[in-house]
């Protein structure tokens, strides 16, 4: 059929079963707003920033496992976007984001809300594409949608001049993709799969490390079943919550720079790591020397590139995860599960030895105390989002994590701001769910503006504001290694967080004890509309264990005794 | 330490379309990854370019080169090059008043030619091996050599 590049991208859109995008108009992405507002098939969901529509689409696409979808338009809209690309991509989550550019003939001339969008996404997304004719576009879209969610997942942005928007040409999506350059590798290698279980098998001390490339796959019911029949004790990234069950007895914790002191130590010892969709990154193995040196590495990642980067994969295997897992569980035979009994006692030794813990205070709230309250009364009935700084690391650490995709958390960028409008996604995407954002007194106001967009769209996100009058993450860095210098993060000047929140037509709520925080909370869920509580927590608490940033995982500054001040 | 530090030749297939060449070059300058030269030029009769890189790294480094490359959507095939033939050409301009006769010789040496003779300047070229026309260059110095332009390496393996 004959019709124009707008209403291209609306049939591009149904044809993909998208049923939300999120996204912000302006001059050049108006002819596809235009059919925005003619058509009924999916729900656009206006934010009241781009970088907070894309923030939007990547909480939808985690909480979902389908591609997000946000629309910008030119210049300084795209601009804004840019952060939540890079967020994206880091984390490899599956984004379109469509933007506006100045029409054709007047790209290069520095035209009003022009910016060179492709040049700059270049280095933040898994691939884009500035579209110069209709024509293009229903194979580009298709091709966008085909490369965002397959392979490494990754945003994908598609830039379209205003002109093309209004050129008409023929649209037929059931066009066959061509990618002769773009194949990725599926299946796991056989023999070298093989292998591995010998490895395996003849391991004393080996170790499931899991990361967030289990859930990208869908693969984390696979893994529960390779952990379960072999035995094997398993340490998660903070990506990976949720692939284990917290009470599942073969999960020792989290491991990395905030990793219990359990899963650090299993790391060092192992002799054989068992790496599942990970990357090494250096908030997970400290000093690169120093981590696993004991061990072989066995690397599965659909990314060939992210094999041997940092560590030297003994087994390395390009493939995705699902695949590999389900051919794993083929070969378990030679495993015998009573072989590792000592090792896994080791680890629960380690465990008991400095469990993760916090010490309760008789005049303020311990964030760490909120979480696990959170986590007591809604546990598996919430979606978990959280925004970056101490109270993100927390969350990891304490929240009890039932299943994949309970766990929204910007990981690689640490974008502050992330976790409100990611949390909308969420709730767009899972509304049978409660949605919790654990945010900061910092964090939360990168993106408060989003009230709006949560109350206009009855999105009920209960932010739970962990409130230390700190940038508490930074300030605790300057406290353990600038002698105190707490340069800037000192944040006693604040706005009232409960008017904040009823200015927007949402409710507020200030609490300083548990019996007030339980209440809070019980009126929010009954409320059901967004609303802040405000937390008033221990300003000086610490975020424990700690690896120092390029230390080894074995040398863990501790949680002190109670006493040993 | 010669080994960190090798030079290395990667050759790159790549689809010929908008962009391409500064997604290869941001790859780089991003990854903080080293570029000596680099030539590109369409594969006749067909839709990809072939770039060749001449770069220096350790083997990890060189072994990630090729890995990103090779994850950029556009790029059909990486090779990074052990047994290969390899030519760069070099263009030359020195004051016409220098011994023609002498330049005439020493470039027939290194697979070249004088290419044109003006008024106040001659033109040669020559086409060897890189470490031929580093050569080259060093020996002309004592012919007042005016300009010097260096195509880039190019390469095919043997």
């Amino acid at each position: 059929m004959q019709i124009n590049g707008a209403q291209m991208v609306i049939e591009a859109l149904i044809a993909e079963g998208v049923d939300t995008v999120f996204g912000y108009p302006g001059g050049a992405i108006m002819n596809v707003y235009d059919e925005i507002y003619k058509q009924k098939d999916f729900k656009h969901i206006l934010t009241r920033h781009e970088q907070a529509a894309v923030h939007a689409a990547e909480g939808y696409s985690k909480a979902s496992g389908k591609v997000g979808v946000a629309m910008i338009t030119s210049g300084p809209g795209f601009t804004n976007a840019v952060t939540g690309l890079a967020d994206a991509y880091m984390d490899s989550i599956p984004l379109v984001v469509i933007s506006g550019q100045v029409p054709m003939s007047l790209i290069g001339t520095d035209a009003f809300q022009e910016i060179d969008a492709v040049g700059i996404s270049r280095s933040c997304t898994k691939h884009n594409y500035l579209v110069t004719c209709a024509a293009d576009l229903p194979r580009v879209l298709k091709e966008a949608f085909h490369i965002a969610a397959t392979g490494r997942p990754g945003p994908v942005h598609v830039d379209i001049p205003k002109d093309v928007t209004a050129e008409i040409a023929e649209f037929d999506y059931s066009v066959v993709l061509e990618l002769e350059t773009y194949k990725p590798h599926i299946k796991g290698n056989p023999r070298q799969i093989k292998k591995v279980m010998e490895a395996i098998a003849n391991a004393k001390r080996p170790l499931f490390y899991l990361g967030g490339g289990i859930i990208n796959a869908n693969a984390a019911y696979e893994v529960r079943d390779l952990v379960q029949k072999t035995g094997i004790p398993a340490v998660e990234t903070f990506m990976a919550r949720g692939v284990l069950s917290y009470d599942d007895a073969l999960l020792i914790g989290m491991l990395g720079m905030h990793g219990s002191y359990a899963s650090n130590m299993a790391m060092s010892e192992t002799d054989l790591v068992i790496g599942l969709g990970v990357r090494f990154d250096d908030r997970v193995t400290g000093k690169l020397t120093e981590f696993a040196k004991n061990a072989s590495v066995i690397h599965v990642d659909i990314d060939p590139a992210s094999i041997s980067k940092l560590v030297n994969a003994d087994y390395p295997i390009v493939g995705d995860v699902k695949n590999v897992v389900n051919e794993m569980l083929e070969l378990t035979a030679g495993v015998e599960s009573k072989k590792y009994k000592a090792w896994r006692e080791t680890v629960q030794n380690f465990a008991k030895l400095h469990p993760l813990a916090y010490h309760e205070d008789t005049e303020r709230l311990k964030p760490q105390w909120v979480v696990q309250r959170v986590g007591e009364l809604l546990g598996d009935s919430a979606n978990i989002s959280t925004d970056v700084g101490q109270h993100q690391m927390w969350t990891g650490q304490f929240y009890p994590f039932t299943r994949p995709r309970q766990f929204i958390s910007s990981g690689g960028l640490g974008t502050m701001g992330f976790g409100f409008p990611a949390a909308m996604g969420v709730k767009a995407a899972t509304p049978e769910k409660i949605s919790i954002n654990f945010t900061g007194d910092g964090s939360i106001l990168m993106n408060v503006q989003e009230l709006m967009t949560a109350v206009g769209n009855k999105l009920p996100v209960i932010n739970i504001i962990l409130n230390n009058n700190y940038l508490g993450m930074v300030r605790q860095w300057q406290t353990l290694f600038y002698d105190k210098r707490h340069s800037q993060t000192d944040l006693s000047v604040q706005p009232d967080f409960v008017k904040l929140a009823e200015a927007f037509g949402g409710i507020g709520y200030r609490v300083k004890t548990k019996e007030e925080f339980d209440a809070a909370l019980k009126d929010a869920l009954e409320k059901n509309i967004v609303a802040f509580i405000e937390v008033v927590v221990h300003r000086m608490e610490n975020v424990m264990p700690m690896v120092p940033a390029g230390g080894s995982l074995f040398n863990m500054m501790l949680l002190e005794k109670k006493g040993d001040k | 330490m010669n080994d960190n530090n090798a030079r290395r030749v990667v050759s790159v297939i790549v689809v010929n379309e908008a962009s391409v060449l500064s997604r290869i070059t941001d790859l780089f300058s991003g990854r903080g990854y080293n570029i000596t030269s680099l030539t590109v030029a369409p594969i006749p009769e067909s839709k990809y370019s072939r770039l060749t890189i001449v770069t220096s790294g350790s083997v990890r480094v060189i072994e990630q080169i090729t890995k990103q490359l090779h994850k950029l959507i556009p790029v059909l095939r990486v090779y990074e090059h052990a047994d290969l033939v390899e030519k760069e050409m070099a263009m030359v301009k020195f004051p016409a008043n220098e011994n023609i006769a002498d330049i005439s010789t020493l470039c027939e040496v290194y697979n070249g030619k004088i290419v044109n003779v003006g008024e106040n300047v001659i033109i040669v070229m020559v086409a060897d091996e890189p470490k031929r026309v580093d050569n080259f260059l060093k020996i002309i110095k004592r012919y007042n050599p005016k300009e010097i332009v260096r195509s880039g390496a190019v390469a095919l393996e043997r």
